[in-house]
C-alpha cells in the first residue's frame, strides 16, 4: 500500500487536532513518568482511560493486524501519532509492556489462539501486562532465574518470586521466566516461558514503596500458584530464546511494538526552561554566574552525546578503542539525567526542599525525577558496573 | 536540514596521511630530540609537508592552494597534536586565512602562493598581561607620509625567528587593522624567545617600536573573531589529539605496571577516571568534528558556539587528561623522564591560548540560555 506524503501530512494534521482537543489535561494531581512509576489507583484510573480513549479513536496498535484488534495500516502511520503524542505532551500509554514487547512478541511467536485472546485487550487497556523476569537474588543475571515451575496434569504449579514488577498491582497477565528443569547443557536450557494470568490463587504481588514514599512495583511472590498447562508460550525450554525476543522488543532493537508515546521524555531543555522562571534570592536564577555556567555545562554535555552517537555512525572518524560510544551510553545519559535533575531542584532556592505537593515547584516533579532517576544509574547494571566494563572491555584494561 | 557532522572521503583520506606522516616524522624520540633544537622541526619536516599540499589546505586555489577550507585542515592538525607535533602549521594557515578575508589583491598574490608553496606565516595578536581579548589592541600604528610606524609589543607569537611574514594586530587611529611586517624588515633583536610552558613549541615576544612599515602593508578592515574563531577551532583538534594520545599512555602504562603484586589498572580508582578520560576523548573529538563542519560556510551564531563548545571541551578533557596521566605515572611521573609531562605541558599550552574552557562557557551562554525554547 503506498502512501502520498500529502496524505500523511493531512493524517498528522487530524491526529494534531485530535491530540489537543482531547488532551485530558492537568488531573489535579501529579502523574507519574512512566509505567514504572505507576503508584496511586488515581494515576492508574486516569491513564487507562486515556489509553482506551486513544485506542478507541483508532490511534494505538495502527499497524497491528485488524483481525486482532490492530489498525491494519502502514507503520508510518502510527510513528506520526506517537511524534505528535510527545510533541503535545499528552499522557503516556500506560500499558507499555503489552504494548511494546508482549504485544509484539505474541505476534511474532505465539500461536493463533493466544493472539485472538490478548492482543485487543493489550491495545484497549483492559488487560495490563507485568514483566515477571528478574529475580530478588540474581539482579542482572537472568539465565539463572530460579522461579520453580513443575508440569502436574494439566497445570504448571509455579514457585518463587520476581522483583521489580511495574504495574503489578493491576496486571492481568504476567510474562514470566521460570524454570521447568534443572537438567540440560545449561542454566539457559531448563527455562521456560509463560504468559500467566495473574488473578490466580497463590501469586501475589506486594507492592514495594520506593525511595520517593511511592508504590511503582512490585515484588511478585508464588506459592504453589496452578496456572493452566496452555500459558506455556512454545516450548519447555525455549525460555531464553524468547526473552531474548522480548528484551529485542524492550530494547527496541527490533520493531513491530504498537507505538504511542511510552514515557514522558525529559532532557535538558526542560531544566532550562524551569531556569528561566526560576527565582533565586529574588533575583532571576540565570543572573546568578555560577548557575548559568552549570547549566550551560549541562547543556554542553548533553550535545556532546548527542554528537557522539553521530560520530560513532561515520567509519573513519571511528573511537580508537571500539565501543567507546555504545558501551558508554548508558553510564552517559543515565548519569547525566541524575545530575540535572539534581540542578533543576538547586535552581529552586528553600523550594528546594519540598517535596510532592501543590506548594512545590511544578509539584515537586523535579524531586521525584532526580530520586526516580537512580532507577536507570542503577537498574540494568549500576554506573560503577559501567565503568568497570567500559574499563575492561573497551580500554582493555585489567579486570577489578 | 544540515548535519551535525559531514566527513568526506577527502577528508578521510587527508586524516589517513596525516595519521602515517605524523607517526613517522614525529615519534616520541624525535619529539624529545627536538627540544633543545633552535626550529621546533627540522626544515626538511615543514617542506616535506608543504610538499604534500598541508600549507595551503585553506587557502583557495586561485592563490596556489588547494582550496579545501578548514574542515580538511582540522583531521591535519589532530593528528599532528597526537604525535605532539609543533609546526608552523596552524599559525601560517591563520595568517593566509587573514590575508586571504582582507588582504589587498598586491599581498594576496605576492604571500598566498608563497605560503601555500611552504613559506611560514605567523600572527602577533597577543599582548603582555595575559588577556585573551584581542578586539582592543595596545600596540599602535600611526600613519606618517608613506609609512606606517608601528609600537609596542606582541608575545606568545610563534615561530616568529624563522617566518618569512608576521601579521600583528595595531590600533590605527582607534580602529584596530591588521599589519603584514616581513621578515626582511625585522631586526632579529627585537625577536626574543620566551620560556613557555610547552618545550616542543617556539614562541617569541615581538618589539614593534622603531619598525616602519609602507602604509600599502596594511590589511583590510577585518573582524578578529573570525581569525580567532579559526584559531580556535584548530587549537581545539590539536588537543583532541593530544588528548587521545594521552589516553593512551595512561591505558599503556595501567596494563604494564604492576604494584602489590597486581596490574594498577584493575584498581577501579585508576580505571574509573580513566574511562573519563575516555568518554571525554570522545565527546572533544565530536564537537571538533561538529565545529569544522560547516566552519566554512562563514560566519553565523552557531558556527561561534559550536567552536567555542569545542575549545571548552578540548580545553577541559586534554587538561584533565594531562592531569591524571602525571598522577597516574607514581614516582616516575614526577620526573622528566616520563613523557606524561610533555603531554601535560602541550595541553596545557592549548588550554591557555585563546580562552580556557571557563571563558568559553562565559561567552557561549548568552548563546545557549537564549537560544533554545
Amino acid at each position: 500500500m503506498s502512501v502520498t506524503q500529502q496524505e500523511l501530512d493531512e493524517f498528522r494534521q487530524e491526529v494534531s487536532a485530535w491530540l489537543t482537543e482531547k488532551n485530558p489535561g492537568d488531573p489535579g494531581f501529579l502523574l507519574p513518568e512512566s509505567f514504572m512509576e505507576v503508584g496511586t489507583d488515581r494515576q492508574f484510573d486516569y491513564l487507562r482511560v486515556w489509553q482506551r480513549k486513544v485506542y478507541e479513536a483508532g490511534y494505538l496498535g495502527m499497524a497491528w493486524p485488524e483481525v486482532y484488534g490492530g489498525g491494519g495500516k502502514p507503520q508510518v502511520f502510527q510513528d506520526i501519532v506517537t511524534q505528535e503524542m510527545a510533541q503535545q505532551r499528552v499522557p503516556f500509554m500506560t500499558n507499555t509492556i503489552g504494548l511494546n514487547w508482549a504485544g509484539p512478541l505474541i505476534l511474532q511467536r505465539g500461536s493463533e489462539a493466544e493472539k485472538k485472546k490478548y492482543i485487543k485487550g493489550i491495545l484497549s487497556a483492559e488487560d495490563i501486562w507485568a514483566q515477571g523476569f528478574s529475580e530478588p537474588d540474581h539482579g542482572s543475571d537472568l539465565g539463572n532465574a530460579q522461579t520453580k515451575a513443575v508440569r502436574d496434569g494439566d497445570d504448571y504449579v509455579i514457585n518463587g518470586s520476581k522483583i521489580w514488577t511495574s504495574l503489578g498491582s493491576y496486571a492481568k497477565y504476567m510474562i514470566l521466566l521460570a524454570r521447568t528443569s534443572t537438567d540440560g547443557p545449561n542454566k539457559y536450557a531448563g527455562l521456560s516461558f509463560f504468559l500467566a494470568p495473574m488473578q490466580t490463587e497463590g501469586i501475589t504481588p506486594q507492592p514495594i514503596k520506593k525511595l520517593t514514599s511511592e508504590f511503582g512495583f512490585c515484588q511478585t511472590y508464588f506459592d504453589n500458584a496452578r496456572i493452566p498447562a496452555d500459558c506455556l508460550m512454545g516450548a519447555e525450554g525455549e525460555g531464553w530464546s524468547i526473552a531474548m525476543a522480548t528484551l529485542m522488543f524492550e530494547r527496541g532493537n527490533v520493531g513491530g511494538q504498537a507505538g504511542g508515546m511510552a514515557i514522558m521524555d525529559v532532557n535538558v531543555n526542560d531544566v532550562l526552561e524551569l531556569a528561566r522562571r526560576s527565582m533565586r534570592n529574588g533575583k532571576p536564577a540565570l543572573e546568578d554566574p555560577l548557575i548559568r555556567d552549570q547549566m550551560v555545562q549541562l547543556m554542553i554535555e548533553a550535545k556532546s552525546n548527542n554528537l557522539m552517537n553521530q560520530r560513532s555512525k561515520i567509519p573513519a572518524l571511528a573511537s580508537d578503542y571500539q565501543g567507546a560510544v555504545p558501551m558508554s551510553g548508558k553510564l552517559r545519559g543515565t548519569e547525566l539525567k541524575r545530575r540535572f535533575c539534581q540542578f533543576a531542584i538547586n535552581l529552586q532556592g528553600a523550594d528546594g526542599a519540598r517535596f510532592i505537593s501543590n506548594e512545590a515547584v511544578d509539584g515537586g516533579k523535579w524531586q521525584r525525577l532526580y530520586f526516580n532517576s537512580f532507577s536507570a544509574t542503577i537498574g540494568g547494571g549500576t554506573s560503577q558496573i559501567q565503568a568497570n566494563i567500559i574499563g575492561e572491555r573497551v580500554l582493555g584494561l585489567p579486570k577489578s | 536540514m544540515s548535519k551535525d557532522i559531514e566527513f568526506s572521503e577527502e577528508q578521510a583520506m587527508l586524516l589517513d596521511s596525516a595519521r602515517e606522516f605524523a607517526k613517522r616524522e614525529s615519534s616520541i624520540d624525535l619529539v624529545r630530540a627536538r627540544l633543545d633544537e633552535d626550529r621546533a622541526i627540522p626544515v626538511a619536516v615543514w617542506d616535506a609537508m608543504a610538499e604534500l599540499g598541508w600549507s595551503g589546505v585553506v587557502i583557495p586555489e586561485q592563490h596556489g592552494g588547494l582550496g579545501l577550507g578548514f574542515s580538511h585542515l582540522v583531521p591535519i592538525v589532530e593528528c599532528m597534536g597526537r604525535q605532539l607535533m609543533a609546526s608552523p602549521l596552524i599559525w601560517s594557515a591563520i595568517a593566509a586565512h587573514a590575508l586571504s578575508l582582507a588582504g589587498t589583491e598586491e599581498q594576496k598574490s605576492r604571500w598566498l602562493p608563497a605560503t601555500a608553496a611552504g613559506a611560514i606565516g605567523t600572527m602577533g595578536l597577543m599582548e603582555a598581561g595575559g588577556n585573551w581579548d584581542l578586539s582592543v589592541p595596545t600596540c599602535a600604528a600611526k600613519l606618517e607620509s608613506h609609512h606606517l610606524a608601528l609600537s609596542g609589543t606582541k608575545v606568545f607569537v610563534e615561530d616568529a625567528a624563522i617566518a618569512d611574514f608576521i601579521i600583528v594586530s595595531v590600533l590605527l587611529e582607534g580602529q584596530p587593522r591588521l599589519v603584514m611586517i616581513e621578515a626582511s624588515s625585522i631586526d632579529a633583536a627585537t625577536v626574543n624567545r620566551e620560556v613557555i610552558i610547552d618545550e616542543t613549541r617556539r614562541s617569541y615576544r615581538l618589539t614593534l617600536d622603531g619598525l616602519q612599515v609602507p602604509k600599502s602593508n596594511l590589511l583590510l578592515e577585518l573582524d578578529f573573531a573570525e581569525i580567532e574563531l579559526a584559531a580556535m577551532l584548530l587549537l581545539s583538534a590539536e588537543m583532541a589529539g593530544g588528548h587521545a594520545s594521552t589516553l593512551d599512555l595512561i591505558v599503556e602504562y595501567l596494563k604494564t605496571r604492576k604494584q602489590f603484586d597486581r596490574y594498577i589498572g584493575s584498581f577501579q580508582a585508576l580505571k574509573h577516571p580513566t574511562v573519563d578520560i575516555l568518554i571525554g576523548l570522545e565527546a572533544s573529538r565530536s564537537q571538533v568534528y561538529h565545529a569544522a563542519t560547516g566552519f566554512d560556510a562563514g560566519a553565523s551564531k552557531n558556527r561561534e558556539l559550536a567552536v567555542r563548545t569545542a575549545k571548552a571541551v578540548a580545553s577541559e578533557g586534554c587538561a584533565f587528561a594531562g592531569d591524571r596521566a602525571i598522577q597516574f605515572h607514581g614516582g616516575f611521573g614526577f620526573t622528566f623522564e616520563c613523557d606524561a609531562q610533555l603531554y601535560l605541558r602541550r595541553a596545557l599550552w592549548g588550554q591557555h591560548q585563546l580562552g580556557d574552557e571557563v571563558h568559553q562557557r562565559t561567552l557561549i551562554a548568552p548563546l545557549l540560555l537564549a537560544d533554545v525554547g
